[in-house]
């Protein structure tokens, strides 16, 4: 269902895009018409001042729109084999009521997306992602008996991030929402409609998300806005959002990769393994699809892999190819999103590295291209293999989180 | 329960399974063949079709076998014998005017001498090019990697092959297999009946017309097999087709190997990622050191093999096989020898087709693409018991013809739709052979669908999977089966969706039988 918003009930041939169903209640607070396109919804790049948006993440509260990722449901007698053939990570080891972070290959090992799980009870499951691909969820339901429905229209979803977002949620009325650990998901009530409440996010910090009905949406936001008021709450944007995945180490698609759906060029598309997503693939499950080819490609070594580094000067090291030397003689590598860390004062980025370059024992230099005053200049910065994420604060994992 | 552990367990005693059988046994490995149906033999087979006559129930003629294989099995030794070889093939006429093709020449009255030298010359031409193919369908399909010499080497003798041809004939062969055959027909020939009777050669058991691209390709398979029969031409078991399965059964139970019919396989078993026995339908587990399916691929991958095994794309490419046969099958038991237009007597026991020209053949074709029945099919006769008294009481016949092309019949009309067609086909038959419906004792028309439920085919297809370049050479049926392995380790393939595709030939079964002792991957 969408939300009718005066936009959305234009007839198709006129509404060039769809408003969420939180359109409505946030877009009095949109100042600087920072809009930007995701999976045919009009989202915000900011709202007023991404600076602003991200360190209400990191201090207080911010909200995220997330109702245009994509959300299937997959029910069904025989959804946890499915499910547990489709994704890298044991679905048979996951309880109901949690969440958990996936990738799912091709049959030749490479990855698809990679997104989250929810096990919404025993036998029903939603998988959430940023790119469509009924096709190949259909396709991989032959000889299952589950049912697999889109429901990014149905289910409208905020995310609620940051060190106070328990507080709020408190305030609301959702008791017992602090005894929710990460990954674990509720289910509440607001209003006399269901909410289900998952301690999961793309930011690194303590934070929920929040899934209704998007018939609910404006009740949910307001009574949100109304408890966070005195909090410093505010909604957030895309550019934000992307500064703090940045610095909590999660990989975004069509930025760390391609979906191997979309890749064209041979050696595009990428393996778990090279992602550095190793902890996911369980290659002692049982079969899942891409295992064989998984398999093979353990027994080479591994040519290339995403690892996170640190860039030593304080210019954002964006799209910098990665070299052996000081001199730039042989690329090894390059840059896929950089980030001067207004938290930790560091300059980040993830990057990929050629082997044997990725271990860290050997140094490398970043080529950076700085545009100053209209004049491109070239710098080159030394830089340093660096554990992921580049930014876990403890209050992420501390359960019940602290009452501020 | 586990009733037995065999090194080797095959799934269907279609006659490639018998001959992987016989190939696995000699070989010293324990092997048991587990059969669905009571009868061995698959889409080779005799069957009793009222009583005291007998019908080759699929394939009626034996053409394509090596000869090389026939005496490694020692057939004649296990009670193979060919009632006749090398038939004529008459094209009928409903006006009498006949044209009988007898050991590479074309003779008729209304066949000029330009169309007879044509026929040398294409003759010539169409054998050059199956000749120079014959490397890569005798044997295992080429490995497309090129991670090893071995591999490189094995490409680059497919190519050398074809450049071996000359120039000229490269370039022609190039040229041509990817045309269709009635173009190439008429390059050749004026005489319409004489380009439709040639294009009956390529056009039985597939899914096209005359017009159809490929149809070359199919015809240069169709040669090729003539090319290795060691020059049997087309032959006559005694006793029908069922008695070529028989004697490979005896080949294989000879050489060690256990055979059971009437179990049904219901699950190939599967432990970390290998093939380890067999589940039969009555809950029996046999366990074995590998599988071998006969079965075609999609009945093996979509039904027998869980999917928590295989991979979504692999799946995706075995649903979309085109493996809807177009071929019926008619056979009559008939109380006396039939009496047809231009066939003397004598002739009976050629094969006869009918097919008037190439444009009725493309009308016949036509209506299966809209799930509709024919009003005039083409078709291949042969009425076996010319040759072979054994078949019938005294006085009768039995005839047995393949009828193209009809549709996949999946709708509620089926069972009035085969009873209408079989009145339209004994009236078309009745035309060439006039007197032939009062003579009709027992008939039976089997319809695509009825072929996949007799002989457990899934859409009854000729070939089980189309033959087209699609699904030829290293991508058939698809790229991770061409070598006869499968996804699965232990898990292998030997029917005729395998390369080099149908026919009664053994080649997959034998193929098949190297790659296991090989234990290839
Ligand atoms: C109408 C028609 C006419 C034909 N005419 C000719 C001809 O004249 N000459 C010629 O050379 N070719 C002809 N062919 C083609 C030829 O018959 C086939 O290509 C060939 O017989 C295939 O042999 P196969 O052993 O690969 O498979 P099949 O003969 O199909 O054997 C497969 C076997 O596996 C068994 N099986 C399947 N599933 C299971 C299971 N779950 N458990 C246990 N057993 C199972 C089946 O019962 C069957 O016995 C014809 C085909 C048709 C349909």
């Amino acid at each position: 269902m969408i939300a009718n918003t005066a936009n959305n009930q234009r007839p198709i041939f006129e509404r060039p895009i769809l408003e969420t169903p939180f359109y409505e209640s946030y877009k009095h607070l949109i100042q600087n018409d920072q809009y930007e396109e995701w999976s045919g919804y009009t989202t915000l790049a900011s709202f007023a001042n991404d600076g602003q948006e991200y360190f209400a993440v990191r201090n207080t509260c911010g909200v995220y729109d997330l109702c245009p990722m994509i959300k299937y449901d997959i029910s069904g007698a025989d959804a946890e084999r499915y499910m547990n053939r489709l994704v890298t990570r044991n679905i048979k080891k996951m309880l109901p009521e949690r969440v958990t972070y996936t990738v799912w290959c091709n049959d030749d090992g490479h990855v698809i997306e990679d997104g989250t799980v929810f096990r919404l009870a025993p036998t029903e499951f939603r998988l959430c992602c940023a790119e469509r691909q009924i096709e190949w969820l259909l396709d991989s339901s032959i000889g299952y008996d589950v049912v697999i429905t889109e429901v990014t229209q149905d289910i409208a979803a905020l995310a609620v991030q940051g060190p106070i977002s328990c507080n709020i949620l408190k305030k609301m009325g959702f008791t017992g929402v602090e005894v929710l650990k990460p990954f674990q998901l509720g289910n509440f009530s607001l209003n006399g409609y269901d909410v289900m409440i998952s301690r999961t996010g793309f930011t690194g910090d303590l934070g929920y998300e929040l899934w209704i009905d998007a018939e609910h949406a404006d009740d949910l936001w307001q009574a949100l806005f109304k408890a966070g008021e005195l909090f410093g709450i505010r909604m957030i944007g895309s550019l934000a959002l992307d500064m703090l995945r940045i610095e909590a180490g999660l990989i975004l698609v069509n930025v760390e990769y391609m979906s191997c759906f979309q890749t064209v060029r041979p050696n595009r598309a990428r393996t778990p393994f090279e992602l550095g997503l190793d902890w996911v693939v369980d290659m002692n499950k049982g079969h899942f699809i891409g295992r064989r080819a998984l398999v093979a490609a353990q027994k080479n070594s591994l040519k290339r892999k995403l690892v996170g580094i640190d860039v030593d000067w304080n210019k954002q090291a964006d799209g910098a190819l990665l070299y052996d030397s000081k001199t730039c003689s042989r690329q090894i590598g390059e840059v896929t999103s950089a980030l001067w860390s207004p938290t930790l004062k560091r300059n980040i980025a993830l990057a990929y590295l050629d082997a044997p370059y990725y271990a860290g024992e050997k140094s490398m230099w970043a080529e950076v291209y700085l545009h100053r005053e209209c004049q491109w200049e070239r710098k080159v910065y030394e830089c340093h293999v660096t554990p992921k994420p580049f930014y876990a604060p403890e209050r992420k994992r501390l359960t019940p989180p602290e009452d501020l | 329960m586990t009733s037995q552990q065999k090194d080797i367990v095959i799934v269907g005693g279609g006659h490639n399974g018998l001959v992987c059988a016989a190939y696995l046994a000699r070989a010293g490995r324990s092997v048991l063949v587990v059969e669905a149906a009571a009868e061995i033999g698959g889409a080779a087979r005799t069957r009793e079709l009222a009583p005291g006559a007998r019908v080759s129930s699929g394939a009626h003629l034996l053409h394509a076998m090596p000869d090389d294989l026939i005496n490694d099995l020692n057939l004649t030794a296990h009670g193979l014998k060919l009632s006749s070889v090398r038939l004529n093939t008459v094209s009928l006429n409903n006006t009498g005017s006949s044209i009988v093709f007898a050991d590479n020449t074309v003779s008729g009255a209304e066949v000029t001498a330009k169309d007879k030298a044509a026929f040398a010359r294409f003759d010539k031409d169409m054998n050059r090019f199956a000749k120079a193919l014959r490397p890569v369908f005798d044997k295992l399909a080429p490995d497309v990697s090129i991670e090893t010499w071995g591999q490189r080497l094995e490409l680059l003798g497919l190519g050398w092959t074809l450049r071996k041809l000359g120039r000229y004939h490269m370039r022609e062969f190039l040229r041509v297999i990817g045309i269709n055959f009635y173009d190439l027909l008429d390059e050749y020939f004026d005489n319409a009946q004489l380009k439709a009777a040639i294009a009956m050669d390529a056009l039985l058991g597939s899914e096209w017309g005359a017009r159809s691209m490929g149809s070359v390709l199919t015809y240069l398979y169709r040669l090729a097999g003539y090319q290795r029969n060691g020059g049997m031409g087309l032959a006559l078991p005694e006793g029908g087709m069922g008695a070529l399965s028989h004697a490979l059964a005896k080949a294989a139970e000879a050489a060690g190997a256990e055979i059971r019919t009437g179990a049904r396989v219901k699950r190939i078993l599967i432990d970390d990622d290998r093939a380890t026995g067999v589940e039969l339908e009555n809950g029996e587990r046999i366990a074995a050191g590998c599988v071998v399916s006969n079965a075609d691929p999609k009945q093996t991958f979509l039904k027998l093999v869980n999917p928590d095994h295989l991979d979504t794309g692999f799946i995706r490419r075995i649903r979309n096989l085109r493996s809807k046969g177009k071929a019926a099958k008619l056979h009559l038991v008939l109380s006396g020898a039939p009496a047809f237009k231009g066939v003397e007597a004598a002739n009976l026991g050629s094969r006869m087709l009918i097919a008037p020209t190439m444009d009725e053949i493309e009308l016949a074709f036509n209506p299966c693409k809209y799930k509709r029945y024919p009003t005039a099919s083409v078709m291949e006769i042969i009425i076996a018991s010319a040759h072979d008294s054994s078949l019938v009481s005294s006085g009768q016949h039995v005839l047995s013809a393949v009828v193209q092309y009809l549709p996949y019949d999946d709708t509620p009309e089926e069972d009035a739709n085969r009873t209408a067609f079989l009145e339209t086909v004994l009236d078309q038959l009745e035309q060439y052979a006039p007197g032939i419906r009062a003579q009709v004792m027992a008939a039976e028309l089997l319809t695509p669908r009825d072929i996949e439920r007799q002989f457990g085919i899934s859409g009854g297809h000729w070939h089980h999977v189309e033959l087209a370049f699609e699904t030829f050479l290293f991508n058939r049926p698809v790229p991770a089966l061409a070598r006869h392995c499968s996804p699965i380790s232990g898990l292998y393939v030997c029917g005729a969706g395998c390369h080099p595709g149908g026919n009664v030939t053994g080649i997959a079964g034998r193929n098949a039988a190297q790659q296991v002792l090989r234990g290839g991957h």
